[in-house]
């Protein structure tokens, strides 16, 4: 009885419930719909949403619960001795039992005492899982039969069907509400507990930083040292290079687009651009470890530079690469909301078009180029995979693009990836990067969209 | 007035200095408009550039990869060795040791190698995947036990990346790992029609492996696949939802003031954030199985919500209002009018945004890193619940091995999933174009 199936039953049910609904109230004005307060879909729908809703929202809570509920009773169960084990190598032997119950490779040599636990696991949740089928299935049909008495024909059937589809639209747009509550409390609580290990001040202001926690308490070099600052300079540095190549590509080609090319250029060039925006961002990054920052590395040697194989310059030149549609079509879009009369105006006085272009329309222009820049640098701050693949992992504190740098993403991604516990400053300083991260795009986001709004020329 | 009898007094010559003087200065206009114009032709010359070096560098190292060399051996299928008791039992069959029959086989056909080292080298020539080609011969044809057959079996990935050229054979000897004997070997099979290269089924049919030669993408499409079901299931209706209220229904005050910055907001929080969520929220609170399709679903799902929503609103906002004003003259209630003419009228420019948003979905990486989508899963994925990885986490893998033939596949890993994300954008432009309409 696996919960995929009581959900078709339930399904099963309410389209039931929906011809049930129907034909009763049909057969109650013996065919005319017209006596009817709502039409006779609606009536259906009341009784397939009474079937079906109040057992779905059982079934999820139980399924929720029902783990929670079997791990105490199974911890219940265990031997005092196992009982009493400190929280964490508690933990490992519930994950082992439920690895066993579910006939997985186990870590340790199984015990009588594991066995148990694990077929009384197995045994519970035989035990829910069928309580649950019956108990649902109860109420789809209880409601639905109370449903089915409340069905006249003066019942007002739609107004009640339509209140229960707006409160379902209501819960998906606070959808979008709930994520960001969830981002902004896991990354608090998270960050938190990292505060406990490491002071704020430490975390955000210091030069050194080198994750390692020591294994053994004597370790040479490895007391972790959480500074920052190397992370920020070198994201910004990134950030920099990036821009710096996207800002120049990304307006001139907007300006060309929107003021001199002919529609056939236009038509063919803009998608062009936006194929740009639509590569993944992996793809980027293996061409920047393979490609550009090989090249690179050549074209340095040529010219008697020093340059890094896995330099800020390779990864930046790239992400500017990808942020360029960012800007262009953003700054095409202002460019093209500028009035025709503004450029006519200018014309008339004997301007040229580039006299035109940045005496009149770039100004009017400048506060939606502004919030594309701004845009491309917040894409730019958290780009991950080219930095990833093409930026090192060594914290330099350097502002010289041809040298290695890591950034607060790459980081982050090393910080979690692969196995490690949770507890560690090291996994959970990747959570008060993240803060940081989060904190710092938002700033950007919100600073952008303030221009926007407050800058925005209105010419109507 | 009075200016213009001015200058009607001035000078010829003075006349003539200022013609000059205006000559040079348009002239000098005209060059900065001829420059102006000129950055902005070079602009886009560097991006088409930058587009194209991308993309041939990346088609120039993958196309290679859709063909694979083979070499045909001649194969004993020893019935002493797959199955001495002649049971015929099928756990024996599968249990055999297939990889001493293609070992015999190669120095079979090169009898004239007497050199133990030599001979090990040999067996090298040919896959060590080989034994399990074998094993489904011999699965799927019990007959074949104790004849000769003569089968193409899968190269090694040493002479697949020679037979493509990616080493000199006049370069010296000790900086490539294919030796001049290999080579020796190498043309003899040539020259015999034995060695061959066809196309790669094998890639596109097979899961990951160790082994480059063996390597394929089945399992992460697979993964890609389940990944995405779980995105479209989870996201679309959400994401239709909640742009139908915010743009029908919502009444305009503080709430729904915050919700529609808090979108704006999301859809440009870095992907990775996402990760960190599905990290914290659903595998360390909720328990969530790590590496699970359902997840990476989850997290991706609420990573392109914004995507549909803006979409949608767009789309819903772009019906005109003549058309909500007749429904709601006939009687129609608000929400009946939003699902009967307005939502069909609007649906085109949803799915649009819809493929768009699931296209970027399709290629991210990042916050799949870290809900453990990166273990190296060779079973190709069953259902949303099993372990599996995705097509771009799968070329970041292969991205950071070493062997030649691994950049080789990465690309081809590449071709595919720009290829899946073409095809996913032209399906989107036309429907727009098939279903736009200017009202």
């Amino acid at each position: 009885m696996s919960p995929t199936i009581l959900f078709i039953v339930l399904i099963t049910l309410s389209v039931c419930g929906y011809y049930l609904g129907r034909s009763k109230v049909i057969g109650m004005v013996s065919g005319h719909a017209r006596d009817l307060h709502s039409r006779p879909n609606y009536y259906g729908f009341y009784l397939a949403i009474w079937c079906a809703v109040p057992a779905v929202i059982v079934s999820v809570a139980w399924l929720t619960l029902q783990p929670l509920i079997a791990e105490n009773l199974v911890i219940g169960a265990l031997p005092a001795e196992l009982q009493k084990l400190p929280a964490d190598r508690l933990g490992l032997l519930i994950n082992d039992i439920h690895n066993l119950a579910d006939g997985n490779i186990v870590s340790r040599n199984a015990n009588p005492e594991m066995v148990g636990a694990a077929e009384q696991l197995n045994r519970l949740r035989s035990i829910g899982n069928h309580a649950l089928f019956v108990t649902a299935l109860v109420i789809a049909i209880v409601c639905g039969a109370y449903a089915r008495s409340r069905m006249t024909p003066l019942l007002r059937a739609r107004n009640s069907v339509e209140r229960a589809v707006r409160i379902f639209l209501i819960a998906c747009s606070l959808i979008a509400i709930v994520t960001t509550i969830g981002i902004v409390l896991s990354l608090v609580f998270e960050s938190i507990r990292f505060f406990g290990k490491v002071s704020v001040v430490e975390f955000l202001f210091g030069t050194q930083w080198s994750p390692q926690t020591a294994l053994r308490k004597d370790q040479v070099g490895a007391t972790g040292a959480f500074g920052a600052i190397p992370l920020i300079v070198g994201t910004l540095l990134v950030t920099f290079i990036a821009v710096l190549v996207a800002l120049p590509i990304g307006l001139f080609s907007a300006i060309y687009l929107s003021e001199y090319a002919s529609r056939r250029v236009r038509a063919t060039v803009k998608p062009l651009l936006e194929i740009l925006a639509g590569i993944p961002t992996v793809v980027y990054g293996f061409f920047a470890a393979l490609t550009v920052a090989p090249y690179l590395r050549e074209l340095g040697n040529a010219l008697g530079l020093d340059v890094a194989s896995e330099s800020a310059l390779a990864a930046g030149l790239v992400i500017g690469i990808m942020i360029i549609p960012v800007i262009s079509s953003l700054s095409d879009d202002v460019i093209n909301s500028v009035p025709q009369s503004l450029r006519d105006g200018s014309y008339a006085l004997g301007a040229t078009r580039s006299e035109t272009v940045k005496k009149v329309i770039l100004p009017a222009a400048l506060p939606g180029i502004f919030a594309a820049f701004l845009l491309a640098v917040s894409r730019a701050i958290g780009e991950t995979m080219i930095v990833v693949m093409a930026a090192g992992l060594a914290a330099n504190l350097t502002a010289n693009p041809f040298e290695a740098v890591t950034t607060v993403t790459v980081q982050i991604v090393t910080l979690l990836v692969g196995d490690q516990e949770f507890d560690s400053a090291k996994t959970l300083a990747a959570f008060a990067l993240g803060l940081l991260l989060f904190c710092i795009t938002l700033g950007v986001n919100i600073v952008a969209l303030h221009v926007v709004r407050k800058y925005r020329e209105q010419y109507d | 007035m009075t200016d213009i009898s001015k200058s009607a007094s001035v000078p010829e010559t003075r006349k003539a200095e200022m013609k000059n003087s205006t000559d040079a200065r348009l002239k000098r206009r005209y060059a900065a408009e001829r420059r102006f114009r000129l950055y902005g032709v070079l602009a886009i010359v560097l991006a088409m550039s930058a587009l194209f070096w991308l993309l041939a560098s990346i088609t120039a190292t993958g196309y290679q990869a859709f063909v694979q060399t083979y070499i045909k051996i001649n194969v004993h299928f020893d019935a002493q060795v797959i199955d001495p008791k002649g049971t015929g039992a099928e756990e024996t069959l599968k249990r055999a040791d297939y990889a001493s029959l293609y070992k015999q086989a190669i120095r079979a056909r090169f009898a004239e190698v007497r050199n133990r080292r030599d001979r090990r080298d040999l067996t090298r020539l040919i896959s060590s995947g080989a034994d399990l080609q074998l094993r489904d011969i011999v699965l799927s044809d019990p007959a074949v036990i104790g004849q000769r057959r003569d089968v193409w079996l899968v190269a090694s990935d040493e002479v697949d990346q020679f037979a493509k050229g990616s080493y000199d054979r006049d370069s010296p000897e000790a900086n490539r790992p294919f030796k001049n004997k290999h080579i020796a070997w190498y043309d003899k099979l040539v020259a015999a029609g034995e060695l061959e290269k066809k196309f790669n089924f094998p890639f596109f049919t097979s899961g990951t492996s160790r082994e480059p030669e063996l390597a394929g993408i089945w399992g992460a499409i697979a993964g890609s696949f389940w990944t995405m079901l779980i995105t479209l299931v989870l996201s679309f209706p959400v994401g239709v939802a909640a742009a139908i209220y915010l743009q029908e229904f919502a009444p305009k005050n503080r709430w729904t003031d915050i919700i529609e910055v808090n979108i704006n907001n999301l859809a440009a929080v870095p992907s990775i954030v996402f990760g960190l969520l599905g990290l914290a929220v659903f595998l360390n609170f909720f328990g969530m199985p790590r590496s699970a399709p359902v997840v990476g679903g989850m997290v991706l799902a609420l990573m392109t919500l914004p995507t549909i929503i803006i979409a949608t609103r767009a789309a819903l906002s772009a019906v005109p209002p003549s058309i909500r004003e007749a429904a709601l003259g006939v009687g129609a209630s608000r929400q009946q009018m939003v699902m009967h003419h307005v939502l069909p009228l609007a649906l085109p420019g949803i799915l649009t945004g819809t493929i768009i948003g699931m296209a970027r979905a399709l290629g991210e990486t990042a916050p799949l890193l870290m809900i453990g989508m990166v273990a190296f899963i060779v079973d190709v994925p069953d259902g949303p619940m099993s372990p599996a990885t995705v097509l771009p986490v799968q070329i970041f893998l292969w991205s950071d091995l070493p062997e030649r033939a691994f950049v080789e596949r990465t690309s081809a890993a590449i071709l595919v999933l720009l290829g899946f994300l073409i095809m996913m954008n032209a399906v989107a432009i036309y429907l727009r174009k098939k279903f736009e309409r200017r009202w």
